[in-house]
């Protein structure tokens, strides 16, 4: 590498991490973040709060409850005996459900006639109510199974086997955490690059750059490498807690992960200096910053898979560099992909980084106003 | 109010005005990500791929294939072979397989315990868990349908009877876009903010205000004052485009709703004035503002992920999180209604957040150059 685009990237670096405050913001919040967000980020319920409203007073009832009261996901917080009752504790979020049993339960059961339970759910987070009422079903069929058996019942002509792959107790911690790892270490090159050359702007000094034999290619590069180097050096600090710390297996290949993770790193640096170099002052670059990181995290399927949008979003995704960086994060992690599964993904992160990058060199000198 | 603070505002206002990426952080930025969010983020499948092999077709298999295809939740695929379903799963071309083996029928009739080989992908938990419940539900409707064809009645122990209140269709949407909104909030008060008082340090203008009679809390009311006046109407046109683009039901109060924006914009300001205050550069500023806005916000506000599943130590995290609270009240103003034993709480924390950061940024602002 010639010595004189070494030298710019050394002054990029210095302007990077001279201040401490700045030094810290770029070492510190990533790793804290994913040790936070990796117990955060989870759709899985624990200590689920429930309500008793238990009107009955036999066996058959204990017994059914008491399966509530064995698992580690359900955390009963009160008995109640009205509706009324039940209903305040829903509604200030107290409860997330309650259980009613009838007086008629037991009775109902020994006289060979279902017995019904209602179950009341509070729907404003409607995915935590569905997940919810799935574990409320699988602990009465086991119910279900075991008093059917006890009692003579007639089986069911058919039962469900089912299995997962890939990930067979469905924790979606596995699925998270490696999506966490896409999202901060495109924070990280937001945050190196976004800035970088709108500050320069403000402060003049971009001028004198533009004066100097520099030629954009270089200056481009200049701009570009801090932002590749933290961003690999972090991405590896970040693989490294998501393997050693919250043991997601990593079961594909290295070599498979690093290209990914270049050829991301590649396209978020681009999008980056693209904003910055649109800039014209620094809160500009901020909002082109936020407007860029916030929609490339929604339409990730980083949380929400993309199967579920509406087609032209579906299609809007597509322009996303975290998208494929996210297969290729899951697909190595948890289904063992190499290289040569993982083309179809690294090819349009490198579009991406050589399209965004090409613009930014432009705009270092045709600035629209 | 003094001519002083007017002119302060004043000239704030033309700061606004004449870089127009304010106005654009205050009425652009909520309208696109709202539109991004309202449409693009949904946790409702439908039309999922699924393969379905039967070995041996029987009016029994039919009327469970049937079942699955009426489902508006499956986009069913059928193969020959369980190899061949298996191949599709691996490429990722389905996300799940029923299998119904050669024996399915007899067993079904006689012993009575016929499996019904169900593999689904697991890599994304939550979509898998999902998936799930959908066959689950399919499954139930067979067995239905089985005994009224034998001419009884499907005779379960105990029958589930659910009740989902405030939101009975489950749609995702009527509860992410509250919770969008609160995401949003955070982000257009911390960066209308974030980079003020930094930018005037920079520009050498905070000394000449300082060396004119206007006290400290002038310079600082006339800084939150224009901003919270963008912030609430970006609050508005917010609340519009929930009631009347993705029509979320609003149950509650408007009052509750615009006072509660009110306090958690306080707060927002602040949070963003003390990133400015302390950093004293707008690039640090900045540094910080995309660090510690919008992730936390995202993850830790009970927006999507329930807080109450999170192990102890990180709800106690969440706590110092301000769009918690925001999330709380508005989660439960659209779909409930006025619960006073969310609002009051809620707002409370709210306003001791508000009155926290500011009071912080008023013992730092001093009328000192060091």
């Amino acid at each position: 590498m010639p010595a004189r685009i070494w030298a710019l990237t050394v002054k990029e670096f210095l302007a990077l991490l001279r201040d401490k405050v700045s030094r810290m913001a770029l070492i510190v919040p990533p790793i804290l973040q994913l040790v936070v967000f990796g117990y955060a980020a989870s759709f899985d319920l624990n200590h689920v709060p429930y309500a008793i409203y238990n009107e009955d007073s036999g066996a058959a009832a204990r017994n059914f409850l008491a399966r509530f009261a064995g698992t580690s996901i359900f955390r009963p917080v009160a008995e109640v005996n009205s509706d009324a009752q039940a209903a305040r504790l829903l509604e200030s979020r107290d409860a997330l459900l309650v259980l009613h049993l009838g007086p008629h339960f037991t009775r109902d059961l020994l006289l060979h006639r279902s017995a019904p339970v209602q179950v009341i759910i509070d729907g404003r987070n409607s995915n935590t109510a569905g997940i919810a009422l799935n574990y409320v079903s699988a602990v009465v069929q086991g119910f279900n199974e075991q008093w059917a058996a006890d009692h003579g019942w007639d089986h069911p002509p058919a039962l469900l086997k089912i299995r997962a792959w890939y990930n067979p107790n469905l924790l979606s911690r596995w699925f998270i955490v490696p999506g966490i790892v896409g999202l901060l270490t495109l924070v990280v090159a937001m945050v190196v690059t976004s800035l970088s050359v709108a500050r320069e702007r403000e402060a003049g000094t971009f001028d004198q750059l533009l004066v100097t034999p520099y030629r954009p290619l270089e200056i481009l590069i200049g701009k570009a490498l801090p932002g590749l180097i933290v961003g690999l050096l972090e991405g590896t600090g970040i693989v490294l807690i998501a393997v050693l710390w919250f043991h997601v297996p990593l079961l594909g290949s290295l070599a498979a992960l690093y290209l990914g993770l270049i050829f991301f790193l590649m396209s978020a640096v681009g999008v980056g200096l693209m904003i910055s170099a649109a800039a014209a002052t620094q809160q500009q670059g901020l909002l082109g910053a936020f407007l860029f990181l916030v929609p490339a995290v929604i339409l990730s399927g980083f949380a929400t898979p993309i199967a579920n949008m509406p087609p032209a979003v579906q299609y809007l995704t597509y322009l996303n560099p975290m998208r494929y960086f996210l297969v290729i994060l899951r697909g190595v992690f948890l289904e063992g992909d190499g290289v040569s599964l993982l083309w179809s993904q690294y090819l349009p992160l490198a579009a991406i980084g050589l399209l965004t990058m090409a613009t930014a060199a432009w705009l270092f000198r045709h600035r629209l106003y | 109010m003094n001519t002083r603070l007017v002119g302060l505002m004043r000239k704030e206002v033309l700061q606004i005005v004449r870089d127009p990426s304010a106005i654009a952080i205050a009425f652009v930025l909520p309208v696109v990500l709202l539109l991004i969010f309202g449409y693009g983020v949904s946790l409702d499948a439908k039309h999922v791929p699924v393969g379905v092999v039967v070995d041996a077709p029987t009016p029994q298999t039919q009327a469970f294939v049937a079942g699955m295809r009426e489902s508006p939740y499956f986009d069913v695929r059928e193969y020959g072979g369980i190899a061949a379903a298996r191949e599709a799963m691996q490429e990722r071309r389905i996300n799940g397989i029923v299998w119904l083996r050669g024996d399915f029928s007899r067993r079904a009739l006689t012993a009575g315990d016929a499996p019904v080989g169900v593999a689904v992908n697991g890599v994304d938990a939550n979509d898998a868990r999902i998936l799930e419940g959908y066959v689950q539900g399919v499954w139930v409707q067979w067995l239905a349908r089985e005994a009224r064809l034998r001419g009884g009645r499907l005779a379960l122990p105990v029958e589930l009877q659910s009740r989902i209140w405030y939101n009975p269709a489950l749609r995702s949407r009527d509860y992410l876009v509250p919770g969008l909104i609160a995401v949003v909030m955070t982000l257009i008060g911390a960066l209308l903010t974030a980079l003020v008082v930094a930018r005037e340090w920079e520009r050498g203008t905070y000394e000449a205000l300082m060396a004119t009679p206007v006290s400290m809390r002038e310079i600082l009311l006339g800084k939150v004052l224009p901003y919270f006046v963008l912030g609430m109407g970006g609050m508005a046109l917010s609340v519009a485009m929930a009631l009347w683009l993705f029509h979320v039901p609003l149950r509650g109060s408007a009052l509750v709703l615009f006072g509660s924006a009110a306090l958690f914009l306080l707060a927002a300001l602040g949070m963003g004035l003390l990133i400015s205050t302390a950093a004293k550069s707008q690039f640090v500023a900045g540094l910080i503002a995309i660090i510690v806005t919008f992730l936390p916000a995202f993850i830790l506000s009970g927006f999507i992920f329930d807080i109450r599943s999170m192990p102890e130590p990180i709800q106690v995290i969440t706590h110092v999180i301000a769009a918690r609270y925001f999330v709380a009240i508005l989660q439960t103003v659209f779909l409930a209604g006025n619960v006073w034993s969310v609002i009051l709480p809620n707002g409370a924390a709210l306003l001791v957040m508000a009155l926290f950061f500011l009071g912080i940024v008023a013992r730092l602002s001093r009328k000192r150059l060091d």
